[in-house]
């Protein structure tokens, strides 16, 4: 499974808030949350993002509020996979929930640039920047966690079990 | 190697002998809490699955506290999706309008959490319940419909850092202080997928109040749980509220520690987190220059208990609310605001210009009390001001 896709940069401590403003809570309707995904970080984000593109930010992605519609946001936004140096604990657990692709890696995060043509092999874990000719080594899910994303979510994952 | 507090309570509920950081386990739930938002996400997730309903109607929470009262269709039709699931399940401790309260401040009130006890909540607070030595820690909308369905869910052990707490605080340090000072010294991300363990002899001067303060503003550090030993202050709570039975566990004298810091509550200051982040945190004595306050919040299910009324009622007593400021209050729950009655307090926020406002997390979210766009600060209840911070 790969990803690719031009990227969109952000820092350290992207909170869920920004990511989909509490005012829009009152709906939980993926398409209706990706219209205002990324809103108050990046106003133009939606009119920019084209489906397969990537977000690269640094530490603490996903802080704040726990809301599952943050990772739905991003993803019917059309983005591909998230590559931050860490995730805040209840964003990495509804990305995986979810079957959002997130990675974590601190040298991707401080090399990777707005606009640059990345792609990533989710099997090997491997980050490569198109635009600058370089790769990086993500962090590999344990085996208990690729299991739920292979199956899709947790949902399905249970489903399997049974 | 021992065990801490945290990863003695994971180990009893995946029933093993022994935990480690880091392991991954499937553990038991003693109770799954879901609110008015993240509900509805899980009640479609839950539609999903196979399974013919819920693992035990007793054992779930759904607390519809965000956008009640309605501010709108949408958001009624969020809470009428709730209390149709929970109608049709026959869950017992469903809190319809009237009953309902700020769930973190609802649920400990209402005796449902207790020490030993592992739970989930679709809220990033509910690591509140810790403040009586349980696990409890926030999760999502997908892992709150699992933990419905099956009664369990899957944890990373954490590895712990352990807040030594000594001293006593001074007349105007709350739990809050407390908290906001950690915050400030190790940042927003300083306890990230790790769990706080508070010991010492200064927890004997932290009221229940300031606990639940406390362990609510676990995750504002990133932390997955917050936790305090049990004492005979928790165990008298427990006892006042609650009929179930509760398990102490204490921590291995070598249980290992990734940090330690030794806090001196005597030597804490009022403190307040400025925007944007919780990290941010001045304490009274750093701000020389006067800022100029648009609105106050009292409130929230970090701040809104008794504790935190009595203080801002005492503050505002023959004061009253500067002109072109808005004052809000919210008891954080029904039993609260009906206390607060009886004690006068009420009566001295309205007569001071302050309004009162039925239990909501309101404007602590933004889903009613909002503020002109220019004026915007953290909407999380990490930058809610008490009135305290104005002394």
């Amino acid at each position: 499974m790969n990803a690719k896709g031009s990227v969109f940069k952000y820092g350290d401590n992207v909170d869920t808030d920004v990511i989909i403003p509490a005012r829009y809570l009152n709906s939980s309707d993926p398409e209706e949350l990706a219209a205002h995904c990324m809103e108050d970080i990046d106003k133009d984000f939606m009119k920019k993002v084209r489906k397969g593109d990537i977000i690269v930010a640094e530490k603490n992605f996903g802080c704040g509020s726990s809301r599952e519609h943050a990772p739905i946001a991003i993803k019917a936004a059309g983005v591909s996979c998230v590559i931050a140096e860490t995730f805040a604990r209840i964003f990495y657990r509804n990305a995986i929930n979810i079957g959002l692709p997130i990675i974590e890696c601190a040298e991707a995060s401080k090399g990777i640039e707005a606009g640059d043509e990345v792609e990533v092999d989710f099997d090997s874990g491997t980050i490569y920047d198109r635009t600058k000719g370089t790769q990086f080594k993500g962090q590999p899910f344990p085996e208990f966690m690729q299991r739920i994303i292979a199956e899709g979510g947790l949902i399905n994952y249970i489903n399997s079990q049974r | 190697m021992g065990m801490t507090m945290t990863q003695k309570i994971l180990a009893a509920a995946a029933g093993l002998e022994k935990v480690e950081a880091g392991q991954l386990i499937e553990a038991k739930l003693d109770l799954v809490l879901g609110n008015d938002i993240t509900s509805p996400v899980a009640i479609k997730e839950m539609d999903k699955m196979k399974v013919s309903g819920v693992f035990d109607k007793d054992k779930i929470a759904l607390v519809p506290d965000h956008f009640v009262p309605n501010k709108d269709i949408k958001s009624a039709e969020h809470c009428k999706c709730v209390r149709e699931f929970a109608r049709r399940n026959g869950i017992t401790n469903y809190f319809e309008v009237g009953e309902m309260g700020i769930e973190h401040a609802l649920l400990p009130e209402k005796g449902l959490t207790v020490a030993g006890d592992v739970i989930i909540g679709a809220d990033s607070h509910t690591c509140t319940y810790g403040a009586l030595g349980a696990f409890s820690t926030g999760v999502g909308s997908t892992d709150m419909a699992a933990g419905m369905a099956t009664g369990k869910a899957w944890f990373k052990v954490p590895g712990a850092i352990r807040f030594h707490l000594v001293g006593k605080p001074g007349k105007w340090v709350s739990g809050k202080d407390v908290i906001l000072h950690i915050i400030g010294m190790i940042g927003v991300d300083g306890a990230l997928y790790r769990s706080m363990e508070f010991t010492g002899d200064g927890i004997h001067n932290l009221s229940m109040d300031d606990r639940f303060t406390i362990a609510n503003m676990a995750i504002e550090a990133g932390g997955k749980n917050g936790i305090f030993p049990v004492d005979d202050i928790a165990e008298a709570y427990m006892k006042e509220h609650s009929s179930r039975p509760y398990r102490i566990f204490t921590a291995d004298e070598d249980a290992e520690y990734d940090e330690e810091y030794t806090i001196d509550l005597g030597a804490l200051r009022p403190t307040v987190a400025f925007p944007h982040l919780p990290e941010n945190t001045h304490t009274i004595d750093e701000i020389t220059e006067p800022i100029a306050i648009d609105q106050v919040v009292i409130g929230s299910c970090t701040n809104g208990r008794l504790d935190d009324l009595r203080i801002a009622a005492e503050v505002l007593t023959g004061r009253h609310v500067a002109e072109g400021m808005r004052c809000i209050v919210i008891p954080a729950t029904q039993a609260i605001y009906l206390q607060a009655m009886e004690e006068g307090l009420l009566k001295i926020f309205i007569e001071a210009g302050a309004i009162v406002s039925t239990p909501t997390c309101g404007p602590c979210l933004v889903t009613w009390g909002s503020w002109p766009k220019e004026n915007a600060v953290y909407p999380l209840p990490t930058a809610i001001l008490s009135a305290v911070w104005d002394m």
